[in-house]
């Protein structure tokens, strides 16, 4: 759907709009700060004032009983589950999203459009969606529900389902990054080194990986900030239990509907650091590929 | 090496790209595939490249089949129209990595790597330029990047895709001059795709003139010139005059035109003559009857040579006919007058069998 | 010539082909397209009668409306102020623009339950904004509004941005050069440029919104027939192992996202047609 910008996102360089002066070219002081103003206002009332409200509540009982609240083994059973989590649906969305943005960028095939679709279909889905689905197929009544009760094999309520359902949302970012990217660059690049007698996986990890590394980092850390944080999905299949399949997020809601706010802001806050760095190194990222 | 084309046919779709086509290139030729866009040359070096599959034929290098051999094996240099540098890497990166990327067992030491880069690098004339970054060059001195780096894996032949197309005019006919010098010191083969015809003419031995798929002519710059064989050939290297008119007894008439055409004696038909600007004489005084008066309309200076455009006062046609300076000024003419033109050389083609 | 340039790439010498098609397609299929069958086989096994009398119960209508009022609300507020600072961030200079323009994407990377939360606490009747408003914010249709802002603020901020970039500054010249005044050359040259991408952005944001879930739960007060959105009508049914309800609800929401997505691209292939005609 947004196809059209991506592609006009690349287009001419900026123009110097100092040089200009003119009122007929530019507003006036008072339209300029009074747009300035309400801008800063409304992302204070959306999005700053939200982002100081978790780091103060957090910190409102004392920095022991923070430390006390991150340090909870029920806590942090939670931050280990997440980041098994991580560890193991961030690479496998990266290698399918490399493979298909190679499939769909190098060659031109039937249904290759009906395919860049479908691999944007998870972001129409809602989460709870998302997570239904899995217990349709693996849960008690499911499709397979009955052969894996035999065989004693537990997908729902536990590790594999969360990984399912986190693979699913987070399905679309690494490749969505690259389509565009690599549709730019061509085949040129590596018909030159195809030609030069280098292989094909030569080609590909001397050409076109460092060619498309920062806009695949960018799909990397898009990909694991929203399965670090994914929530919807995940609270389907997980079943809540405590310690065992208590994602982070989910973690969080316990503690904040058994209104033990502080330890559920204090882990939040964590959380919220993640995301702080993850846009500063999107924008070191974006910095760095308009360097390239 | 030397190479042949065997009946090569090539499709895309419905589109023929390539229609039976078949050439014989000697070992160190240096030969220019010319055509307008759509003719088919790039494909044809695609094919020989191996960046691209064919259809029908086959391709022989030094007598061996290798159609169906990979590019890597296949030993050539492949100059893309846009370079196709690597941007990540530095130029002295670029120009190693063919030697780089073989096999360990076949890879040259670190050391002759270098050498052999830095070689190229003074050969190119961009010794002094090793670290620096695709994007931090010059038009051609990215091109010399992209032959050098060609050139680095031997090859025993050099294949060319618009070598010069995104140079200005300046530095083209430099890079012209470098590449007949370079082709002159190695003797490897080479072929270059290009549609300007000045181009092929300046810098090939023997150019392979191609249209629609079709070869239409192959031949030394000077036969393709001097003697096209067909009327696209006359029309596609350099400016031509038609005369269009009727064969009649071995004459060829049009408005108060006759022109003697031996050849064509027993033909009555619709036929054209193909004049080239400087084969047509220009006389301020009628000395025969064969010429025919024309009235000058516009008078290009072009250093040493004038272009002047003339309009016949028989039929409502116009002309153009190229004079020396020299002669210009002992014809002593201006905008205006009326002077008297015949062609001195024409070559009369009958539209059915050439159907443009 | 389009016909031929695709045909020619099937020849390639690239590799992997089959290698990348065949991953690619077992991955999708196994992640994404035999899970998200199960939706239309599980609906397909009800009778028509069990499915129209989920769909149509009171509680579930009460919720598409709710779900799908807030989320237009929210994403012409979006719309609105998401151009603004896009214009803001792109057109002028102030202190702190930077962090300014970093801080868009806190939406994005920020989990959408910890914002939920915070979100909350912020605009409840006691919270540091709530306490100022003699009604609720939090715990009505209202703290849906802010949920849904708060996430699809940078789809719209993000996909302006570029747009507003690469205007070209010739055109605008033009116009002034033509006798227009400032706000003339915004409505009748910018405007309609930025049109495109901000239908893009709204449609972004709307569909978002449609499944939005963690951000809301915990400011809708989830009060029946009142603040209850539909993705919370599904997870209340499963919790209560109504499998049948639950995939039932959720045919309605797919169907609606689909038919969305449908509409906006036909939209945004006639606007594109019309504004980038020559």
């Amino acid at each position: 759907m947004t196809k059209s910008i991506e592609v006009q996102q690349d287009a001419s360089p900026i123009i110097n709009r100092k040089a200009i002066k003119s009122y007929a070219l530019q507003e006036s002081a008072i339209v300029k700060w009074s747009l300035i103003t309400i801008s800063l206002l409304f992302l204070a009332l959306f999005l700053i004032l939200p982002l100081i409200t978790i780091f103060v509540t957090a910190l409102e009982k004392g920095w022991a009983t923070y430390v006390a609240s991150i340090t909870h083994p029920d806590a942090l059973a939670a931050i280990k589950l997440t980041l098994t989590v991580v560890l193991i649906v961030v690479p496998l969305n990266t290698i399918f999203g490399v493979a298909a943005a190679w499939v769909i960028t190098k060659f031109n095939f039937k249904g290759r459009n009906l395919l860049i679709t479908l691999i944007d279909l998870p972001f129409a889905v809602s989460p709870v969606i998302a997570g239904l689905i899995f217990i349709l197929l693996f849960g008690a009544q499911g499709l397979f529900g009955e052969w894996l009760y035999q065989h004693d094999i537990r997908i729902v309520f536990a590790l594999p389902g969360i990984i399912l359902a986190t693979i699913f949302v987070t399905f679309p970012f690494v490749a969505r990054e690259l389509i565009p990217l690599m549709q730019m660059q061509g085949v040129t690049e590596e018909e030159a080194s195809m030609s030069l007698g280098a292989s094909g996986f030569k080609t590909f990890w001397l050409v076109t990986l460092p060619n498309i590394k920062w806009g695949l980092l960018y799909g990397i850390i898009l990909c694991n900030a929203r399965t670090i944080g994914e929530f919807g999905a995940v609270s389907v299949v997980s079943g809540h239990i405590r310690g065992l399949t208590n994602t982070m997020p989910l973690h969080i809601e316990i503690l904040y509907n058994e209104y033990q706010f502080t330890a559920a802001f204090a882990v939040a806050s964590l959380m919220s650091i993640l995301a702080i760095i993850t846009i500063v190194i999107k924008n070191i990222i974006e910095w760095k590929a308009k360097e390239v | 090496m030397s190479i042949q084309v065997q009946n090569v046919s090539k499709n895309f779709g419905s589109f023929q790209a390539l229609s039976d086509i078949s050439i014989d290139i000697e070992s160190g030729e240096l030969i220019a595939l010319l055509g307008p866009s759509g003719s088919g040359k790039t494909t044809l070096l695609r094919i020989l490249a191996g960046l691209e599959g064919l259809d029908e034929g086959a391709i022989l290098f030094d007598g061996q089949n290798i159609t169906n051999v990979s590019p890597k094996e296949r030993k050539i240099g492949f100059v893309f129209q846009h370079y196709a540098l690597f941007r990540h890497m530095t130029v002295f990166d670029n120009v190693a990595y063919g030697l780089k990327v073989r096999p360990r067992k076949e890879r040259p030491s670190k050391e002759e790597i270098a050498k052999k880069v830095n070689d190229l690098l003074a050969l190119v004339k961009l010794d002094n330029l090793a670290d620096r970054y695709p994007s931090q060059l010059s038009g051609g001195q990215r091109q010399r990047v992209a032959l050098a780096r060609a050139l680095a894996v031997e090859p025993k032949v050099l294949l060319l895709d618009e070598p010069f197309g995104a140079l200005d005019a300046k530095v083209r006919k430099e890079l012209r001059r470098w590449l007949r010098k370079l082709h002159n010191e190695f003797h490897v083969t080479s072929i270059f795709v290009t549609h300007d015809q000045e181009e092929a003419l300046d810098v090939a031995n023997r150019i392979i003139v191609m249209n629609n798929g079709k070869i239409e002519q192959i031949g030394t710059p000077d036969e393709v010139y001097e003697n096209p064989k067909s009327p696209f050939v006359y029309d596609f290297l350099g400016n031509v005059n038609l005369f269009k008119g009727r064969l009649h007894n071995g004459k060829l008439t049009q408005g108060q035109f006759e022109i003697d055409v031996p050849t064509y004696l027993d033909s009555h038909e619709e036929a054209v003559g193909y004049v080239r600007p400087h084969d047509i004489h220009i006389e301020k005084v009628q000395s025969n009857n064969e010429t025919v008066a024309a009235t000058i309309v516009h008078i290009h200076l072009l250093g040493p040579v004038v272009q002047i455009e003339l309009k016949r006062d028989d039929i409502d046609e116009y002309l153009e006919a190229e004079v020396t300076k020299e002669h210009f000024n002992e014809l002593g003419i201006k905008k205006g007058d009326v002077v008297y033109i015949r062609p001195k050389q024409l070559r009369v083609f009958i539209p059915e069998d050439f159907s443009i | 010539m389009e016909l031929t340039l695709k045909k020619r790439k099937k020849k390639t010498i690239i590799p992997g082909f089959s290698l990348t098609l065949g991953y690619t397609m077992i991955y999708l299929s196994i992640i994404v397209l035999l899970p998200l069958s199960m939706i239309f086989f599980n609906t397909l096994s009800m009778s028509w009668s069990e499915f129209y009398e989920t769909i149509t119960h009171p509680r579930a209508v009460a919720s598409y409306k709710l779900t799908l009022g807030t989320a237009l609300a929210a994403g012409i507020i979006n719309v609105v102020f998401g151009t603004i600072i896009a214009w803001v961030l792109i057109r002028y200079d102030f202190p702190g623009k930077k962090l300014v323009d970093g801080i868009v994407d806190l939406p994005f990377a920020l989990p959408t339950a910890v914002a939920g939360i915070a979100l909350a606490t912020l605009y409840s009747p006691n919270g540091w904004i709530g306490q100022f408003f003699d009604f609720k914010i939090a715990y009505s249709p209202l703290g849906i509004i802010i949920a849904l802002t708060f996430i699809g603020l940078p789809f719209v901020v993000r996909t302006v941005q570029p747009v507003l970039q690469n205007l070209s500054s010739e055109v605008e010249e033009a116009s002034a050069s033509l006798g227009a005044n400032r706000v003339q050359t915004f409505l009748k040259v910018i405007f309609p440029e930025l049109l495109p991408a901000m239908i893009t952005g709204f449609s972004l944001a709307f569909a978002r919104s449609l499944g939005e879930y963690g951000s809301i739960v915990f400011i809708a007060g989830n009060i029946p027939m009142k603040t209850e959105i539909t993705p919370l009508i599904i997870m209340t049914k499963l919790e209560q192992y109504d499998y049948v309800g639950a995939t039932a609800i959720a045919t309605v929401m797919l169907v609606a996202s689909f038919l969305f997505l449908f509409i906006i691209n036909i939209i945004q292939w006639y606007t594109n047609r019309k504004f980038n005609q020559y």
